[in-house]
């Protein structure tokens, strides 16, 4: 057990570990959730779903369910169609429907409303919808989406006659061919990655209120990005956007799962201008498993090219990829797969190249989420697995083959073969600090003496690199809207702020990184700042909270908007001391005269000065505030070095991780308490995915992961504690050198896991087994009957 | 049917439907909103009460079996303006970040320190392992509950 911090009630101006200005409301059950929204003569939405994969809708009766006590509407995608709204833009560029019409293409998706005086009476009420359906047969396996027998799920689309949705391609193929031809040794290896959820604590709901009078909407939702959202509501239901209040209250968890727009979203609206009340949707935990944004779901052949001494010349994939029956990718339009081109990992190699073709199956939309950073767990699996296969296949030792081929410090910025252009990284005494914390040597003597006995211990490396912070808005954007993110800030005449966010917090404690990120450039106390976020009506426009982005754009925006606020109080400074702006040194908190330290003004009198009577200079207008929106120049690159031990029961085939290492370097620390719990959090999904997580499908298209009852997440028997360390290597283009963490566990943690349990199963002849690495499949494994998951 | 309970130590009297959960009497009808609901099948412990002292996950008990007994929720730990040891220890130890299982976990860890004042890591975990938290990794919450066993146990020696 690692000790408790010391000094526990530290109050840094700045930066350093700060206990959570947002802790006391939420540990006295006085956090404002989505469902703890109340409204006088509220009503209460429920959604009728499709039992089937694929089925046309033959017909639909409604009487009887309009019929029942309490019930105010019973609304189904006939009654949309007339509005223009039964199908919705996805963040792709596709379209979904909200309510179907003309058949439906998932188990779970959205068919008919309810809204009625209570939620138990609208649940009544779903059972008295009698949908008549003629079924079809789905496409459930994506390797025989293409098939031309496949049936086809998207006859909505014009002309649209296979089950394609994208190829995608980067990378040179003719040099990575070439590379390949002269290697020394190819490995190759079929990797999947199954399809997982984000499953947060909180489902997705919302509470729409639409004021006829005035036509206003006011949306409580759970929403990560609640800008983006409300821009999109303005072109999806023509309501103009100055008339739109979005608010994401508290959000009880998102990983991703709370970026797209849910039907259930839009149906609460839609249920609220039909009733002329305000209507609640909240989903449950099966609607949230069955419908909502989806994770992962790659089916990668790996190839890498090496030298027989180890040096890496060439990574190929070529990969299939299941998108659902719609295209519901929350990824920059520019980038179809996400980030996944950064497959590369941190190596210096000479071609790269990847072809990607993306599929419709029967299945639930969406695709990024859990934590990805734009699919970059499913490119850090890829290279840290086929990583790991080279290293078994050359009998070399897995940390020296990564130390071997690491990029180097020198060599940074450093352009990838797939053209990413990696900030700054010094990956080597990262990877060093993490052997030295495991006791790396000592643990592979420990594993030989065990498997001299026929006991089964796995030691597991993985050392990636993130890309996150999106993005330059040259060329990132999500539906039109550029990937920049405001700020504001004032300071008030006694010196106390507010400062008013874009981006919005799920956990992740902006209310107090951002209060320390103000502190820093300016001085003011964190207490004595106010930060604002998730309220449309009272922030500025920005893209929100997902792919670890808070901290490397809004973070940023933050600090420099900080740094206006400090260079007006100078000028302001200059003359309440009355010397030439060029003879003030910033102290933190204020400016004195150079060479005489007893001639001071502080932030708060400058303030003061600011809103007060007297001059200010000439041409200065009074207040100290400021705003701006910041566009990242590039995305920053975390990376660390994580190590796994793991010990398998040969009797029951049951891994426990006994141990977890993990160095993470994300570039300046703001609040070292926040980025533990940030790394400690992915780190548990990390092991969830690995060894527990799945979301499967029987033949006929029903999820088998509806309940968490079946959808295993890992409590605390499964989880083991997490032994954390650091490096830092500064963002060179961050104002505050800053990388971002967020995801950073999550995607770095399952390869180390699956490398640790093929590790211990080595004395099998094991070189690769797929997650889920359940008992059973671990137990398949040991009698060389490991098969893909899907 | 009319239903009768003590919440927090007073007491309330209500018409409701035979069926309604626990979770969404506290939560809809007296609009304590401290106790959340996550997941329908027992699975999640969001919706950790007590009930008579013990914990229950409310989610799969009828209001109507609260009748006439003793109900704690979230909203009772704190004495006013000082939070519960426990509490205190989940701020200190960064026992939470987004807060929705915090509530539940709350109620469970407090019930533990009731029975076992000086728990084991190994306890810890046990006692909180019908529960889930997406966040935290669970390692700040067993840290956190030795902060909050550690602090009385001083109490008492003083």
């Amino acid at each position: 057990m690692t000790a408790v911090f010391e000094n526990n009630d530290l109050k840094p101006i700045g930066y350093g570990r700060m206990l959570r200005k947002e802790d006391p409301r939420l540990l006295r059950g006085r956090g404002k959730f989505t469902d703890d929204v109340q409204l006088p003569g509220m009503l209460h939405l429920a959604i009728l779903r499709s039992p089937f994969a694929h089925a046309k809708i033959v017909s639909i009766d409604t009487s009887a369910a309009e019929a029942s006590p309490g019930v105010k509407a019973v609304v189904t995608g006939e009654t949309l169609k007339g509005l223009g709204l039964a199908w919705m833009p996805t963040l792709s560029n596709d379209v979904q429907a909200v309510l179907a019409t003309d058949k439906v293409r998932f188990q779970g998706q959205e068919v008919a409303f309810v809204v009625a005086e209570d939620r138990y009476q609208a649940r009544d009420a779903l059972e008295l919808i009698d949908v008549e359906y003629d079924v079809l047969d789905p496409v459930i396996d994506v390797r025989k989406a293409l098939a031309p027998d496949a049936p086809l799920i998207r006859d909505d689309l014009t002309d649209k006659t296979d089950n394609h949705v994208f190829d995608w391609e980067t990378g040179d193929e003719a040099e990575t061919n070439r590379v390949f031809e002269r290697a020394d040794v190819i490995v190759k290896e079929d990797i999947v990655y199954p399809r997982v959820h984000p499953a947060p604590m909180e489902t997705c709901g919302s509470v729409a209120d639409f004021d006829p009078v005035e036509g206003r909407l006011k949306l409580w939702s759970t929403t990560q990005a609640p800008h983006a959202h409300r821009t999109l509501y303005a072109i999806v239901a023509g309501l103009p956007e100055h008339k739109i209040q979005v608010i994401a209250p508290d959000i009880g968890g998102g990983f991703g799962n709370k970026v797209p727009i849910y039907p259930g979203y839009v149906l609460s609206i839609v249920g609220s201008i039909v009733t002329g009340k305000p209507v609640k949707w909240m989903e449950d935990r099966s609607e949230n498993l069955i419908s909502t944004g989806f994770a992962r779901d790659y089916i990668m052949r790996a190839e890498i090219a090496a030298t027989r001494e180890g040096r890496i010349l060439a990574i190929r994939t070529n990969v299939l990829a299941d998108h659902g029956a719609f295209n519901g990718t929350a990824a920059p339009v520019k980038y179809p797969a996400g980030f996944f081109g950064v497959f590369t990992g941190s190596y210096d190699i000479e071609a790269a190249h990847c072809k990607m073709t993306a599929v419709y199956t029967n299945k639930a939309p969406g695709g990024v989420a859990y934590a990805c950073s734009f699919r970059i767990t499913e490119a850090v699996y890829l290279v840290e697995r086929i990583v790991d296969c080279l290293a078994h296949e050359l009998a070399m030792d897995p940390a020296e083959l990564r130390l071997k081929n690491f990029i180097q410090p020198e060599q940074f910025p450093y352009t990838t073969k797939t053209g990413w252009v990696y900030d700054s990284g010094d990956y080597e005494p990262t990877m060093r600090l993490a052997m030295e914390m495991a006791g790396y040597q000592e643990l592979r003597k420990e594993q030989e003496l065990k498997r001299a006995r026929g006991e089964l211990m796995g030691i597991g490396i993985s050392f990636f690199t993130e890309a996150v912070g999106a993005g330059p808005r040259k060329n990132m954007d999500i539906l039109g809207l550029g990937m920049a993110d405001g700020c504001e800030l004032r300071v008030h005449p006694t010196g106390k702020a507010v400062v008013r966010l874009s981006v919005k917090t799920q956990g992740q404690g902006h209310e107090t990184t951002f209060a320390q990120i103000i502190a820093e450039e300016l001085g003011i106390p964190p207490d004595d700042i106010d930060v604002v976020h998730g309220d449309t009506d009272n922030t500025p426009f920005g893209l929100g909270t997902y792919g670890s982005r808070s901290t490397p754009v809004s973070g940023a925006a933050a600090a420099l908007v900080a740094r206006k606020v400090r260079d007006k109080a100078q000028l302001i400074a200059s003359a309440m001391l009355e010397v030439s702006v060029a003879d003030l040194d910033w102290v933190k908190g204020g400016f004195q005269v150079k060479g005489d330290p007893g001639k001071s003004v502080t932030i708060q009198d400058i303030a003061m000065r600011a809103h007060g009577a007297g001059d200010l200079p000439d041409g200065m207008e009074g207040a100290l505030e400021a705003q701006i929106c910041y566009n990242p120049s590039n995305l920053t690159y975390p990376h660390g070095a994580y190590i796994c031990v793991v010990d398998i029961d040969p009797g029951t085939a049951e891994v426990k991780v006994r141990r977890f290492i993990a160095v993470d370097d994300c570039g300046t620390r703001i609040n070292p308490m926040i980025i533990e719990g940030q790394v400690h959090g992915g780190l548990t999904d990390g092991v969830g995915m690995a060894l527990m997580e799945m979301i499967s499908f029987d033949e006929d298209g029903n999820c088998l992961g509806a309940s968490l009852m079946d959808y295993l997440i890992p409590t605390a028997l499964e989880v083991p504690d997490w032994e954390t360390g650091y490096t830092v290597t500064p963002s060179p283009h961050h104002p505050i050198g800053a990388k971002g963490v967020g995801e950073s566990a999550t995607v770095g943690s399952p390869p180390a896991i699956v490398n640790a349990v093929v590790d211990a199963l080595k004395p099998f002849g094991v070189r690769h087994a797929d997650m889920p690495l359940t008992p059973s499949r671990v137990w398949d494994a040991m009698r060389g009957r490991a098969t893909p998951p899907i | 049917m009319q239903v009768t309970m003590t919440v927090n130590g007073d007491e309330y009297t209500r018409e409701i439907e035979g069926r309604l959960l626990l979770v969404h009497f506290l939560r809809d009808v007296l609009s304590l909103t401290g106790t959340h609901w996550g997941c329908d099948t027992s699975n999640c412990g969001t919706c950790v009460v007590w009930m008579d002292g013990e914990p229950v996950k409310s989610c799969t008990v009828l209001a109507a079996m609260a009748g006439g007994r003793e109900v704690r929720t979230v909203e009772g730990l704190a004495n006013g303006a000082e939070l519960d040891p426990i509490q205190e220890g989940f701020r200190q130890c960064h026992g939470l970040q987004c807060g929705f299982c915090t509530p539940g976990m709350l109620m469970t860890c407090r019930a533990l320190l009731d029975k076992n004042p000086d728990p084991s890591e190994a306890e810890i975990r046990e006692a909180i392992s019908g529960q889930i938290c997406r966040c935290t990794g669970y390692a700040s919450i067993v840290r956190s509950v030795k902060w909050a066993a550690s602090q009385e146990n001083q109490a008492v020696t003083k």
